[in-house]
């Protein structure tokens, strides 16, 4: 800051707290309607102010679900999730390092030619080539199985590009002085590498974790054993159930559920995860 | 891009390179060329029969009005999203500049709507406009206005318009905040010696030095609206009400799953795929003037 | 500890040949310092080696063993890096017992050597630190302790000491030459500083453009330079070179401004040469042969002072004098050159005559 003017100060704080206002405001109110009894939902207006009902909402859709007898429970739903997004994060990481590891570090034949290949990966978001995707999963027989859900997501070109630009800023030097301690190429990988791209590592899991998690359309798809499903699918599964007369004190106690794992990983790590997101974008 | 020093020939950087590759062709590749491929056929109601007619799927889209409807309505949608999440972002990001303390929580509070899933943020809007019983609906019949999304279309857009913004809103904000503080202290300092108030060397300097972050930013938010908020309208309208909110992404799901009209299906995907390959290539021009690969 | 043999050793990267035949012999126990100008090949010739870079043809032993298609840990060598190359994300301790981890030595006897040699380098103190959390010249210390750690029979130091400041620098050089002869491990150290190489060097290699120009003691090389090259590089500031041409009964060199200097020995009448004397051997005073120079400038450097000025006939020279001597611009001196201090090179070949 330049110079002292107070009142530009108070039109920024102001200007600020409307925004967080803004951002916030749906999140209070799923709050709010998580706390309150399915009674109290269906009288015009709504409550503004929590309820003591949080727990027992909590437990209703934790253990039973919405929607009935036959509900899945969210807290299955959850470890769902949570598989698929752990799967999807540590996949995409795994492969993307050994990858960018060849195309860094190694000369062979085809060198460019896969590296593009990875690249036009980058073209190919799962949503336009979701049908033909569908019938190859079909095929190998993946429906209804973690695989499945997570496989056909873990091509990653963006992990692949930001691993090659951290490989090429680590010194040839590294490289050197460990050929002459004698580390062979997955040694230095594995004590070197890894180790040097932790940071990095950390970043790309907060990003490719709440896409994980958040992947929708693609457990659509491929998962109709209710035994599969996940939270993010959950949601709208009782959206559509409860057309009519909404249970909306649940359904927003289960959305408040969906949105706290990947709000916790973006708040607890949210060093690593504006870092994560301004350099796997360049 | 390959390091001066390197590992000598051998058959380690395939074996390293397999999954990847693996994941890309069969996961990738061979859909996409199958997409492709589909787009040139005509099936049959019941599957029995098909005939390859080259480009009559892409014929008949351009001339069918609902198809050229919703491209016109996702080019309005992403219009309208981009411009207003990058709008209130960049507001957010030069007040965030002005002040000194206060930038940590303020920055917590205005970035977790980028964890929210699709899906889930469309849950939370339509239980807000509700017609019924949303909060913002009530409010909006007190002053006088009748709020229905599930009968005008108009304010059905409006609302998945809102929705998308809202979760877009933080992406925008980290990168502004990045760009504007990439800007060297001396050259603000210049300028406010040179007698430049806050407003002034904020359009003078601070905006026309970040043009390239809110091009970048401007592509990423089209490939956003284009894509990612297909469980935004999945969740508040489905597309309706009559088509009001369909966009193409979501008309490519709706005819391949719930109308079964797989060849018309596929060249959408092919023309939605046309349209990731023009941004993505956009994208790395802006990128390649910034980083030597 | 081994002698290392260069037999026609070659590289080329493409058509482009960097490093031309070389032959040489290291001695065992022998410090060879590798001096040249940057891009002189220096550094490549040190890589090959080490086994960071291929050889294009030749042989190069190390022992009595040719090593040219082992990977650099079987070479059983050592080396010091310019930056250094610590792996950041280890302690001091684990980046010097790195190496003997891969060779599977006994921990006991890791721990061991990794603390002798830690005592000998005065790092003990440093060993659970981190690299960034050190000093230039202590992780100078520790990538030295990285090296002596493995009991090589070789050391190789790719310019060691260029990232260290001047005090530094001095005290560093001292302590590798005390190091090296106690431990009387072969060794081959790249610089392109001066000092470094006159001090530390049992033998010099001057290398110029993929061709050693000159192989021999530092004294040697700087009385008797072999090629106008080497009598350019070593020395500063450096020798005076002058463009002359020999009279027709061979006794004398004239300059291009008609300045004529008598010869020891005679040459042959016409040819073409090109005269050498060092700044530090020009003498003052009137003699039958001197010339007369004209100060243009002088630098007082305290110890000695640097005259800068032109014969008669406008031929550029430096003097450097003993002392501080003032001398103001246009001053007139009488010079000499003593016929046992000067060098003469053929003029086309630049071959010492």
């Amino acid at each position: 800051m330049i110079e002292n003017r107070p009142f530009v100060t108070i039109l920024a704080h102001t200007a600020l707290v409307l925004g967080v206002l803004l951002v916030a405001f749906p999140i209070w109110i799923t709050f709010v309607a998580a706390t309150h009894e399915a009674a109290r939902m269906t009288q015009v207006p709504l409550p503004l102010w929590p309820g003591d009902q949080f727990f027992v909402n909590l437990k209703q859709v934790m253990l039973k679900g919405v929607g009935g007898e036959n509900a899945t429970p969210v807290w299955l739903m959850m470890a769902n999730s949570l598989l698929m997004a752990m799967m999807i994060a540590v996949g995409k990481i795994a492969i993307s390092l050994l990858s960018a590891f060849a195309i860094v570090y190694f000369r062979f034949p085809f060198r460019m030619g896969f590296f593009w290949m990875i690249f036009i990966t980058l073209m190919l978001p799962v949503e336009v080539r979701i049908f033909p995707t569908f019938k190859v999963v079909a095929d190998l027989g993946m429906l209804n199985s973690y695989w499945g859900m997570t496989i056909p997501l873990i091509a990653s070109a963006t992990a692949t590009f930001m691993f090659r630009q951290v490989f090429l800023t680590i010194p040839d030097e590294m490289l050197e002085a460990a050929r002459v301690d004698g580390a062979g190429p997955m040694r230095f990988f594995k004590d070197i590498l890894i180790p040097l791209s932790r940071t990095n590592i950390a970043a790309l899991f907060v990003i490719m974790f709440i896409y994980g998690w958040n992947q929708y359309l693609w457990p659509l798809l491929i998962t109709t054993e209710t035994g599969y499903f996940t939270v993010v699918m959950g949601i709208k599964q009782m959206l559509e159930a409860a057309e009519q007369a909404p249970d909306w004190h649940l359904i927003m106690m289960t959305a408040l559920l969906a949105m706290l794992p990947p709000i916790v990983v973006v708040l607890s790590m949210q060093k690593m995860f504006v870092k994560g997101l301004t350099e796997t974008e360049k | 891009m390959l390091k001066r020093v390197h590992f000598g020939p051998s058959l380690l950087p395939f074996l390293l390179v397999a999954p990847q590759i693996a994941v890309t062709l069969v996961f990738f590749m061979w859909p996409a060329g199958q997409a492709l491929y589909q787009s040139l056929l005509v099936e049959d109601m019941f599957g029995l029969s098909t005939e390859f007619v080259w480009f009559e799927n892409f014929k008949d889209l351009f001339s069918d009005s609902y198809y050229l409807g919703a491209f016109k309505r996702t080019a309005l949608f992403s219009f309208a999203v981009a411009t207003m999440a990058m709008g209130i972002a960049l507001v957010l990001a030069a007040m965030v500049d002005r002040i000194i303390r206060g930038v940590y929580v303020y920055r917590t509070l205005l970035i977790w709507p980028y964890a929210v899933a699709p899906v889930v943020a469309g849950a939370l809007w339509v239980f807000m406009f509700d017609p019924t019983l949303g909060i913002f609906a009530y409010a909006l019949n007190t002053i006088g206005y009748d709020w229905n999304h599930k009968l005008n279309g108009g304010e059905a857009m409006t609302l998945v318009v809102l929705a998308a913004t809202w979760k877009q809103i933080a992406y925008n904000f980290l990168f502004f905040v990045a760009a504007i503080q990439s800007i060297p202290k001396p050259l603000i300092e210049a300028a406010a010696i040179d007698g430049a108030g806050p407003f002034k060397r904020f359009w003078t300097i601070i905006f026309p030095l970040i043009t390239p972050t809110m091009f970048f930013l401007l592509v990423v938010n089209i490939v956003y609206a284009f894509f990612d908020t297909f469980g935004i309208i999945h969740a508040i309208t489905q597309g309706g009400p009559y088509r009001a909110t369909e966009i193409l992404v979501y008309k490519v799901w709706y005819d391949g799953a719930v109308a079964i009209d797989l060849g018309s299906s596929a060249a959408q995907s092919v023309i939605l795929m046309a349209i990731v390959i023009i941004m993505t290539v956009v994208q790395f021009r802006y990128i390649e003037r910034k980083v030597e690969y | 500890m081994a002698k290392i043999t260069l037999e026609n050793v070659k590289k080329s990267y493409g058509k482009i040949d960097v490093i031309h035949g070389i032959d040489w012999e290291i001695r065992d126990g022998e410090f060879v310092v590798i001096v040249g100008p940057s891009g002189c090949g220096k550094s490549t010739l040190l890589r090959m080696i080490a086994g960071l870079e291929s050889i294009t043809s030749g042989d190069i032993s190390i022992g009595d063993r040719v090593v040219n298609k082992l990977e650099p840990a079987e070479r059983d060598i050592a080396m010091v890096f310019q930056n250094y190359a610590l792996y950041p994300h280890m302690s001091v301790y684990k980046n010097m017992a790195y190496g003997l981890k891969i060779k599977k030595i006994p921990a006991y006897e890791i721990d061991r050597r990794v603390r002798d040699t830690a005592k000998l380098l005065e790092i003990e103190e440093y060993l659970d630190r981190q690299p960034r959390a050190l000093s230039g010249g202590q992780r100078q210390r520790v990538a030295m302790g990285r090296a002596i750690v493995r009991q090589p029979s070789v050391f190789l130091f790719d310019e060691p000491l260029s990232n260290l400041d001047a005090k530094l620098r001095v005290q560093m050089r001292l302590e590798i030459k005390r190091l090296q002869e106690n431990l009387g491990i072969t060794s081959v150290y790249v610089t392109h500083d001066q000092v470094e190489a006159m001090t530390l060097g049992d033998r010099l290699a001057v290398l110029n453009a993929g061709y050693v120009e000159q192989l021999g003691t530092p004294i040697e090389i700087y009385e008797r330079p072999e090629t106008v090259f080497v009598a350019g590089f070593i020395g500063s500031p450096s020798m005076n070179l002058l463009a002359a041409t020999i009279s027709t009964d061979g006794t004398i060199a004239e300059l291009a401004g008609g300045s004529k200097i008598a010869l020891s020995q005679v040459q042959l009448p016409g040819q073409k040469v090109t005269f050498g004397i060092r700044p530090e051997h020009i003498k003052i005073g009137k003699t039958e042969t001197s010339l007369s120079f004209t100060v243009a400038i002088s630098e007082l450097l305290g110890a000695d002072t640097l005259v800068y000025g032109s014969l008669t006939g406008g031929t550029q020279l430096v003097i450097r004098l003993e002392g501080i001597r003032k001398l103001s611009e246009g001053e007139q001196l009488d010079i000499d050159f003593p016929h046992d201090l000067h060098h003469l090179f053929d003029g086309t070949s630049g071959k010492r005559l």
